[in-house]
Parts: C-alpha cells; structure tokens; sequence
C-alpha cells in the first residue's frame, strides 16, 4: 500500500462516531424498539400465491369472508401474485385447514401459514441473546489464550458493536426482524472476530519482531499492522459482500432482511475491525507500558 | 530450467478431483434431502400437557408419544418425519413433502382416545379396553357399507356393559355412544339434537343395544367413507396418545413457495459464486486460477459431506454455503496477500511461496477456531433453521481450511515447483516497481 494514512492518530474521532452511533441506536430502541415479525410476537402469517394478479381489496375480502377482520395485506412478487397477509391472534389447526382449503381451491395453491405464541417467541430471543454472551465468553477465553487479555477485550468490544449496529438500524429504518435475522447477527459474531484476530494476528507478530518501548513506536507498528493487512481485509470483504448483495438481490424473499442484517453487518465488521479493535487494543497497550513505566521508575532507586 | 513433471502431475492431479466430481455431483444434488421450506410441508411445535388430573409428563411420557406419532406418521405413508423432544415438555415435528397438510395436522394431534358412553357421557369402555391391533376396515354384509371392527379384551365385560345400558329408562335412553377424542364438556344430548337437524355430530356413532352381548367382536358403523374407516382403524391400532398436544408454534409452506424459494437462492448462489470467481482470477491471475479450483472442490466437498451426514438442506443453510464460499475465498486472500508481501521483499517465487504458507497457517487456523466456535453455540443454542444454518457453517469453515490450506499448497506447489513462474512476480499481480531489493 503506498499510501500513508494515520489510523491511531484519528482514533478518538472513531470513538466519538461509534458511541455517537450506538447512542442514536439505543435511542430509537427506547422510543421506536424493533419491528418485531410474529417469530417474536403472537400471531399468524399467510402467504398466498396465486396464479392470477391479486389487489389489496381482493384478499381482504377473501379474508373477511372467511371471518378474520384486522388483517394487513402486502402484495408481492411478479405482478403481484403474491401476498403476505399477517393478523394477531394465532390461528387454531382447524383455521388453519380451513385457509388451505379455501386458497388452495380459490387461487390453486396451497398457501404458506405460521403461528407463533408469545412464550416461544420471547424464548427464542433469550436463547440468542444468550447464544451471543456464551460466544462472546468463549471467544475471549480463547483468545485471551492464543493472543492476550487485552486482544480479547478490545475484540469482543467490536464484536459487541458490530451485532448492536445491525440490531440498531433495523430499528431505526423499521425493518422486520424474523428467525433469520437472528442467524445473521450471529454469523456476524462469528465473523467479525475473524477480521479481528487478522489483524491482531499481524501486530502480534510484528510486536515479536521489535522492542517497543515508547508509545510513538506503538503507534507505528499498529498503523503498519493495519496497512499490512489492509489489502486482505478489503479483499475479504468485498468478495463476501457480492455474495450476500447476490442473495439479497436475487434470493427467495423470506431470506431478504436476513442478507440486510448480513450486509450491515459485514461493513461494520471491517470498519470495527480497524477503526475500533485496533485503536482499543492501542489505548489499552499504552496504558499498560505507562504502568509498567512509573513501577519500573518507583521501583529504580532502590536497586 | 523447467520441471515439467511437476505440470503433468498438476493436470493428473486436476483431472482425477474432475472425475470425482463429475461422477459423484448428480447422486448428491439428486439425493440431498431438502428441508420443509424448500419442497413444501409443515412444522409444529406441540406443547405436551396431561390429559389425566395428576399425570405427570416425564421424559419416558414424552418417548413414548414421540413413538405414538411415528407410529401415526407411518400411517400416512411421509417418509422421513423428523420427530423431536425439546426442553421438559415440547415436541417439534417437521414434515416435509406432505401432499395434504390438513390431514397431516388433524392425524397427529388427535388423541385417538376411543370411549364407550352412556346417554349421560359417563365412561363404560374406553381405550385400554380395546386389544392392540385389533382394529380393521371391513364392510358390511348386508349393504357394503365401510365398517370399522374392533377386538375388546374381555368379552363378559362387553356383556356387563350392554346389560347396563340396556336397563335404562326411560325407553329409548339404551344407546351406548361411540366417542373419538371426547373432550370435557361434550353432551351427548346437544349433539343428537344436531344429528336430527341432519348435521354432523361430534361422536362417531350412537348404537341401540337390544340384547345383551357376549362377545369380543365389536362393529362401528358410523357415517363413513371407505378411506375414513380405513384410517380410523389405523389410527387405533396406531395407539392412542398418552398425552394433549397444544400447537404453539407451527409454520407451513406451499409446494410451490418451496420450489419458488429453492430456485431463486440457487440462481443467487451462482451470481454469487461467479461475482467472487472473477474478482479472484482479476485479483490474483495464476493464484486466482488455484483459488477458483479448491473453491470449486470446495463447494462439492461440503455438498458430499453434508450428503454422507444424512443432514437436511434448509433456505438457511443455502444461504451459508454461499456465504461460506465467501468465507472460503478469505483463507486464499490471506495466504495469497502474504505470498505477494513476500514477494515484494525481495523473495524469489519459492521462498516467498513457502513462507507465505507457513506465516499465514497460523493466522487462518486463529481466525477460523473462532468462527467455529461462534457456529457451535449457535448450532447448541439455534432452533430447527437456525441449526441447520449453523452445521452449514461449521462444515463449511472446516472444508475451507481443509480445501484452501492444502489445496493451495498442493495445486499452486506444483506449480512453483515447476520453476515456470519463476522471476514472475506479475503473475501473482505483483507489480515489479514495489519490489524491495533484499
């Protein structure tokens, strides 16, 4: 890479953006929360297909005939022969028969129906939440291991960061959060910390090569870790990014917002990586050799 | 001085992994079992409640429901019924390819519990009266109409019964009522009333008894169909269920939604795939052309070892394959990005390739532990698509290691070795300026 960019220097404006973000994202989920998908909340969702163009009116007077008043309609697909139809109140089985049959009959196909109660919904949230914090426990366990404690917590700070900013933008621009959703924000967990542990690897080993003893060449070996490794992290992320822009583009459309979540979290990932991870590890560093430095000099006249 | 040798193993090498894919590639797309959401059928969650006061629901209770759905599910002839306990109290049952789901569903969360009443729904025989396997689809004699015959086990407390009921007074209250899955405020009584309105009663049906009878044999002729009473009589020999199941989760999808879904990913996943090919071969040149090979033997190795693992292919798990294959290309960057930082020190071909190697196995092994163990706790904690989603992605981070590790160093080895890349740097898109004297 031949140019010169000072990523340590600038490292309190990234601070200041990332908490800057992370207040705006607790703010909207005090006041808006996330649009939550009946995986999460009572209630049923039909998905009907048919084999002739639908209108709004239509469904909703094929739902009323059958005697369900409150439903929301979106139409879908080519030319709209979809629609996604989503009601509270979760359907008993013989609603459920009764909808297939008459769909089926009406439109020729047999439409796609889920219910969810309340209790499944909230444990299947705990349970990732819960997934997310043994994670975290043992990546830093790991870590703390391989590399050290310092790397650890930096690593699971922008990790932390990393599924907060997806969980946070769905709030903000309202988008639904399903089962899947879940699955990306952890499969950016698991991601993210490998953009990490990179370039952690990388000032690891340059650490190794040289004798640091004052900050200024701290700083400079974890500039030039970032630059060495730079050229991997873009190219890593972009070939995963056109794999998740081809799913979002041309996937089926119950795994779209599961490629959103993806997508965000992967830009996050790379910028939280070098902007975050890095510059944490740094402040901690030089913090520790300040330490270390004031004890030594305590410790000196007694020799 | 060129070792062609090591060109022809090169090409021997590459045709053999071609005919192993070739040969194997049609069996596995062929045979990989999909998931639900992708040829349609449907999944509950049942919460599993007593249906006696003071029954308890333990593992065993559990167990054997899961045997008596089985049993229910062989009855309609799905193959492959995936049956699980979950937690204390839970049963989640996936079926996929299910040609009539509303049958399905009303099979396996009926109780089956066959009883005997009086006019006043007091309880003279029920289910554990009855002999196992003992129930058949017959006709009758006279008219041809469907039947249903039972075995009870005792026949001098048949004799008991039908005396009792016989005894009743006023005249016309000697009727023993026939109830499938009788549940807590049924009334005979209102139900007639609607069988003389010319509606379907509740019950199945509500014999006369004029004598008193001896026997074992019992016939049930209700209002049915041929295929009603055929499985009726399954179902009864299937067993009734020990326990109440509530739906408290439960999603289903259309044939066509499933075809439509498993189209579209696939049609993705090639976009995809083809998108990071290009980027690789534009990127990398003659590493390229190696990273294109081991992510081709790449994606057929987790197909093949997902195949030999028996696993259910779900939307989700599309979805991590191809992202995987993203994943993939990450442990080529970096041993191809230490290669060319190698290479731009000063380092001949050989040496840089080898160090390359050796200074990047350590990197991709740390990085990828920790996305393993990220894919785990999601595997230990995730629920049916999500798990499918992280075995996926296990599988995968272990077959890129595998694929891109060994691979490259096998595949782009032998070309190094061959010395024909030698003072080439440009092939591995290193530009000669940026190189350092040593």
């Amino acid at each position: 890479m031949s140019f010169n960019y000072d990523f340590v220097k600038h490292r309190n404006l990234y601070f200041i953006i990332s908490v800057l973000l992370t207040i705006v994202g607790i703010f909207f989920l005090l006041t808006a929360g996330l649009k939550l998908g009946i995986d999460f909340e009572s209630g049923s969702r039909v998905n009907i297909q048919a084999n002739e163009t639908l209108t709004n009116e239509q469904v909703l007077a094929d739902f009323e005939e059958l005697g369900f008043e409150d439903a929301t309609v979106v139409l879908a697909g080519e030319d709209n022969k979809q629609a996604n139809v989503s009601f509270k109140g979760v359907l008993s089985k013989n609603e459920i028969a009764k909808l297939n049959t008459y769909f089926k009959e009406k439109y020729g196909e047999t439409p796609s129906i889920s219910t969810v109660t309340p209790t499944v919904g909230r444990e299947l949230a705990q349970n990732a939440l819960f997934a997310v914090l043994i994670a975290s426990l043992g990546i830093i366990i790991y870590v703390a291991f391989r590399f050290e404690w310092s790397m650890a917590v930096a690593a699971v700070t922008a990790l932390l960061h990393d599924a907060f900013m997806i969980i946070a933008i769905f709030s903000m621009f309202r988008i639904e959060v399903d089962l899947p959703f879940i699955a990306a924000v952890l499969t950016i967990v698991g991601y993210s910390i490998n953009d990490t542990i990179v370039t952690f690897d990388r000032i690891r080993e340059n650490m190794k090569l040289e004798k640091v003893k004052t900050q200024e060449k701290l700083a400079e070996i974890v500039n030039r870790s970032i630059h060495e490794t730079l050229g991997r992290s873009i190219n890593t992320v972009l070939t995963v990014i056109i794999a998740a822009v081809a799913l979002l583009i041309f996937g089926a459309d119950s795994i779209r917002n599961f490629s959103i979540a993806l997508l965000i979290g992967l830009a996050f990932g790379a910028y939280s990586s070098i902007f975050i991870a890095s510059q944490l590890w740094y402040v901690m560093k030089s913090r520790q050799m300040k330490s270390k430095k004031t004890r030594q000099v305590e410790a000196e006249p007694e020799i | 001085m060129v070792k062609r040798s090591k060109i022809v193993i090169f090409f021997v090498v590459l045709l053999m992994f071609a005919a192993l894919i070739g040969l194997t590639t049609e069996k596995i797309v062929k045979e990989t079992k999909l998931g639900l959401d992708l040829q349609g059928g449907f999944e509950v969650l049942y919460e599993v409640k007593p249906v006696k006061k003071g029954q308890k629901i333990t593992q065993e209770t559990l167990k054997s429901t899961v045997e008596a759905l089985n049993s229910r599910i062989n009855v309609l002839g799905v193959s492959e019924p995936e049956i699980q306990i979950e937690g204390n109290n839970r049963i989640r049952v996936q079926l996929a390819g299910v040609t009539d789901q509303n049958k399905a569903r009303e099979l396996l969360s009926t109780q089956a519990e066959l009883t005997f009443r009086d006019v006043d729904d007091k309880v003279l025989l029920d289910g554990s009266d009855l002999e196992g396997n003992g129930a058949k689809q017959t006709f009758e004699s006279q008219n041809n109409k469907p039947i249903v015959s039972l075995k009870l086990k005792d026949a001098d407390k048949f004799a008991q019964v039908t005396e009792e009921v016989l005894k009743r007074q006023p005249q016309g209250e000697n009727i023993l009522v026939i109830w499938l899955d009788y549940e807590k405020g049924d009334s005979f009584k209102e139900e007639q009333k609607k069988e003389l309105a010319g509606k379907k009663p509740k019950y199945i049906s509500a014999p006369y008894v004029n004598e008193v009878l001896t026997q074992k044999d019992v016939t049930i002729t209700g209002q049915f169909t041929a295929e009603e009473a055929q499985s009726l009589a399954k179902i009864l020999n299937a067993g009734a269920l020990p326990v109440k199941l509530d739906e408290v989760y439960s999603t289903s999808v259309g044939a066509k939604f499933g075809e439509k879904a498993l189209n579209e990913t696939i049609f993705a996943g090639f976009i995809g795939i083809a998108a990071i090919f290009l980027f690789m071969l534009i990127f990398y040149r003659v590493p390229g052309i190696i990273a294109v090979l081991t992510l081709t033997i790449y994606i057929w190795l987790i197909l093949a070892i997902f195949y030999l693992m028996n696993g259910v292919l779900t939307l989700p798990g599309i979805a991590a394959l191809i992202l995987g294959v993203g994943m993939a290309v990450d442990a080529n960057i970096i041993t191809y990005e230490r290669i060319k930082e190698e290479l731009r020190s000063g380092k001949s071909v050989l040496s840089a390739f080898k160090a390359g190697n050796r200074r990047s196995f350590t990197t991709i092994f740390d990085a990828n532990i920790t996305t393993i163990l990220a894919a785990a706790v999601l595997f230990a904690y995730g629920t049916s698509s999500v798990k499918g989603f992280a075995l996926v992605l296990i599988i995968s981070v272990l077959a890129s290691f595998i694929t891109a590790v060994f691979g490259t160093r096998l595949f782009l080895g032998l070309w190094v070795q061959s010395r024909m890349m030698d003072k080439k740097p440009g092939l591995f898109g290193v530009k000669e300026s940026d190189i350092r004297e040593l």
